[in-house]
């Protein structure tokens, strides 16, 4: 049952225009992953579905985000915070600093569940403990009392879910959630994510740029280039036969061990700022594929058999 | 954990201090000219001087004469004044009030009138408000205050009549005095609080605030003032003993007693030993500042408290 | 005529890319900018502008209100105000820019000495310069006076001392950075003389903050020059200084408020200008960070 969904989502700061037209569905129980380069645009999708875009001075111009059945793009600031935090939860990039350092855990996760659930503070507590203890943290009730500074990357990025679980939503944003942290914490937390999903029956937008976390962890996936969706279908059909040269770089880039001999490939040339978008196709310049058509035409997001894909010439790898 | 800061943070003052009293005992050894000089008024016979010497200590060794002077200190001992003839101890006894009443009413009013300003401005969409606090602000610290307290004798003491022109009777003498220090304190605070709120605004966490649900004035108040209260309150600590110092000029304007206007008279009557009391404790004001703003900071920023013991 | 048009779009264009020149950029750039200047030259030409003599007394003509032929009027002795505004422009920009340059200059040295070589010697001289640095620069400039005895030079030497603190920390806290930086360490590991790095990399890359801090210190001087003034303890009479004019014009603050005004006005218009430039000018050369790191 798809619980959020956005279609042709376009935002602009001022005059820029960093984001045009995003669409995806997300359904309970799945996991859908958004992943690009940086200054793909993937953050700003985060954003804009959390309605946080005005904090940085951007806005939605164009297209719509429902959750539930209900249009986001219009909703007024205090009933857009009511669903902030109480039926979509986010995970931010960076753990370090995610938190507020002058003030204990404890009071911080509370928070959520005094504020969307109407607990008192002891009832808060008496839910914060139990939240952090489902997500494998050690000695909750004594984490409760500690500081931000005291405690590692991971188990901070343990406590900004259970920040964003606190209020048993929906849907859970997650942008970048291990980037900043070691490789073997990486794997802790997506794996604790994959979980959440499946045990919370959690709608999971995972955003990422590394390819082979989608692999492990999303059912579908939306591959963004430049601010624009290049092609989403499910990870299987994506990782099999990719139609987009862009996403076949992308997978090109993923090391598979040391047995077949292949080549890691890199993607030649470099992503487009907002700045410098290139007119047509976003991807051209880079493409080996490219023909005229591709420097002069936006193409359109295509619906195929099981995704869609936005390329004049797609097709597998040759 | 905080009781630790402090104690270590209190050892730290040791050194301080006595950097500062030898800088204040050379002060009256360095001048050009015998020191004895220094200390005799003019006319005085050879008597009187070798009296002078004999009851400062003067023949002995500089350290000897130092340890005396630290030691007589802390028996409250400040020396006598020579143009006044009465020990600096009660001078500084009548003056300290005055000055601690007009610090702490000035002390009082930057604080809550700056960051009052200083929050409406980082936070105000509307731009003819910050427009004004900045106006305000340029204004306040650079005006000099001594012509900002005549412009105020002229207007509200001369014209309007509503406060004294001088003096310090009761408490609407304090009110020109206050606003005049008030004036430049307000800016700075303002100025600080402003920049340490919009600096706030652009952490991190604050993303994850917006996004747990919470309203902007939860946010303001439980998370981002906080935060901008570190800055604001080392300066405000720092100021104690500022305000005590620069009260100088509006303590000679408005011909209040004081510290400062002692200091001053004292300066120009070369009584040394004035000097040098109004000194200490205009330092030891100064350090008492900074001691209460590290440990406020201590107080306030978890980080701190660990960090230095 | 072409070409010398050509030439002075080049030079006018070469401006506009120098950081002084974008400082100039802005609305408030140009309306400060321009008012220090025009100062400035109304400083230097003095003798030239002024209406009447500085000096010339007329007691018969004293405390008169602004008006004519004495647009801002006489103090007590009949002297004419506006001539001893300007003049006393002089006095004000050369005590506090001489006083600001050997502070710079000295405190300069110290910072990039401590920053460089660290050690005991920078312990020493941070101790000093941090305790000098909580007390009130009056405070400081003050004592000073009061030691020397009172007068111009003494006064120059005084703002220099009040604001050697700031240099010192500035220019240190700049040194201590950019020791840190890749370039610095490679010339270093080079194998490159102690006095060729500090001098030809590390003071020409922490030269900027410091003339900035030392532009808005000379608006900071201005007032410390007034103020001592005001005691009494700055410029002697007969030299006008904006300081000593209002110290004669308390007497007669009552009778003839405009001796006090008007000096106080050009005191606070400059030092307003001052900073709205030093503003414009850090802005220009994008060193915020680098001056609150300090």
């Amino acid at each position: 049952m798809t619980v959020l969904s956005v279609r042709n989502l376009q935002v602009a700061f001022g005059a820029v225009a960093p984001l045009s037209g995003v669409s995806f569905d997300v359904a309970k129980g799945e996991t859908l992953g958004i992943v690009g380069e940086s200054g793909s645009g993937k953050s700003l999708t985060a954003m804009a579905v959390m309605g946080l875009l005005p904090l940085a001075g951007g806005r939605i111009t164009a297209g719509s985000i429902t959750f539930d059945g209900q249009e986001l793009t219009t909703l007024t600031e205090k009933a857009y915070r009511r669903l902030r935090g109480g039926r979509i939860g986010l995970i931010t990039q960076n753990p370090m600093t995610s938190l507020d350092p002058l003030q204990c855990i404890g009071p911080q996760v509370d928070a959520v569940a005094v504020l969307h659930l109407g607990m008192t503070a002891r009832e808060a507590r008496a839910r914060t403990v139990e939240i952090l203890g489902t997500l494998r943290i050690p000695d909750p009730a004594t984490i409760c009392d500690r500081y931000p500074h005291q405690m590692s990357g991971g188990m901070k990025q343990r406590i900004v879910i259970a920040m964003a679980l606190a209020a048993d939503p929906d849907v859970l944003v997650a942008d970048e959630p291990t980037t900043a942290l070691d490789v073997t914490v990486q794997a802790q937390i997506i794996r604790l994510l994959d979980d959440l999903v499946k045990s919370r029956d959690l709608a999971l937008i995972l955003i990422t740029h590394d390819m082979s976390v989608v692999a492990q962890t999303c059912d579908r996936v939306v591959v963004m280039y430049a601010g624009r969706a290049v092609e989403q279908g499910p990870v299987g059909d994506i990782f099999d036969a990719p139609q987009h040269p862009y996403t076949q770089a992308l997978i090109g880039c993923i090391p598979r061990g040391l047995d077949d001999g292949a080549r890691l490939t890199g993607i030649a040339g470099t992503v487009p700022t907002v700045l410098n978008y290139p007119p047509g196709c976003p991807f051209h310049p880079r493409c080996d594929r490219a023909e005229e058509v591709c420097a002069s035409i936006v193409p359109e997001l295509e619906p195929n058999a099981t995704g869609a894909v936005a390329c004049h010439l797609p097709g597998v790898a040759p | 954990m905080l009781l630790r800061y402090v104690f270590f943070r209190v050892l730290m003052l040791i050194p301080v201090s006595i950097s500062i009293s030898v800088v204040i005992f050379a002060i009256v050894h360095l001048l050009p000219g015998d020191p004895v000089d220094n200390l005799l008024r003019v006319g005085s016979s050879p008597a009187d001087r070798a009296a002078l010497v004999a009851k400062y200590g003067l023949d002995q060794p500089l350290v000897v004469q130092y340890v005396r002077w630290v030691l007589a200190m802390f028996q409250g001992d400040f020396g006598e004044a020579i143009v006044l003839r009465r020990p600096v101890a009660d001078l500084i006894r009548d003056n300290l009030p005055y000055s601690l009443r007009l610090g702490a009413a000035a002390f009082a009013f930057s604080s809550i009138v700056g960051i009052a300003l200083g929050t409406v401005s980082a936070t105000t969409r509307n731009a003819v408000v910050e427009q004004f606090v900045r106006g305000f602000i340029l204004l306040g610290s650079t005006v000099p205050g001594f012509w900002l307290a005549l412009l105020l004798i002229l207007a509200f003491a001369v014209q309007l009549q509503w406060f004294p022109v001088s003096g310090a009777k009761g408490w609407d003498a304090l009110v020109l005095p206050v606003l005049t220090i008030g004036f430049g304190g307000v800016a700075l605070v303002a100025r600080v609080t402003r920049v340490a709120l919009m600096d706030a605004r652009r952490e991190d966490f604050v993303t994850l605030l917006h996004a747990k649900g919470l309203p902007a004035n939860t946010i303001l108040f439980r998370h981002l003032m906080p935060h901008a209260m570190l800055p604001v309150v080392t300066i405000l600590a720092l100021r104690i003993g500022w305000i005590l110092g620069g009260a100088v000029t509006v303590e000679f304007v408005f011909g209040r007693p004081g510290l400062g206007s002692l200091l001053i008279r004292a300066l120009g009557q070369r009584d040394y030993p004035v000097v040098q009391g109004c000194l200490l404790m205009l330092a030891l004001a100064v350090m008492l500042g900074t001691l209460i703003g590290d440990v406020a900071q201590a107080a306030m920023d978890p980080r701190v408290r660990e960090a230095k013991t | 005529m072409t070409s010398m048009t050509g030439t002075a779009a080049r030079m006018m264009s070469g401006f506009g890319n120098t950081s002084l020149g974008r400082a100039f950029g802005s609305i408030l750039g140009k309306v400060a900018g321009g008012f220090l200047v025009l100062l400035l030259l109304t400083a230097i030409f003095a003798p030239w502008i002024t209406p009447f003599d500085y000096a010339a007394q007329n007691l018969m003509n004293g405390n008169q209100p602004p008006g004519w032929p004495h647009l801002l009027g006489t103090d007590q002795f009949g002297r004419d105000v506006l001539s001893r505004v300007i003049y006393g422009a002089r006095t004000s920009l050369s005590v506090s820019a001489t006083a600001i340059a050997i502070s710079i200059t000295v405190g300069m040295t110290l910072g990039a000495a401590a920053g460089y070589f660290g050690g005991l010697f920078e312990r020493c001289v941070m101790t000093v310069v941090d305790l000098t640095w909580s007390f009130p620069d009056i405070l400081i400039a003050l004592i000073f006076v009061a030691i020397i005895g009172p007068g111009l030079t003494s006064t120059t030497f005084a703002i220099a001392i009040a604001y050697l603190a700031q240099f010192t920390r500035l220019t240190r806290a700049q040194i201590v950075r950019l020791k840190r930086e890749t370039f610095i360490e490679a010339t270093i590991n080079l194998g490159a003389k102690p006095h060729h790095i500090l001098l030809r990399h590390l003071l020409p890359n922490a030269i900027a903050p410091v003339i900035v801090v030392g532009m808005l210190a000379i608006g900071d001087g201005i007032v410390l020059e007034a103020t001592l003034g005001f005691f009494g303890l700055g410029a002697q009479p007969p030299t006008p200084s904006w300081g000593a004019m209002m110290s004669s014009g308390t007497a007669q603050l009552f009778l003839s408020p405009w001796v006090i005004i008007f000096p106080g006005v050009v005191v606070a218009v400059t030092v307003i200008m001052v900073n709205l430039f030093g503003d414009e000018l850090i802005r220009a050369l994008d060193i915020r960070d680098r001056i609150r790191g300090a």
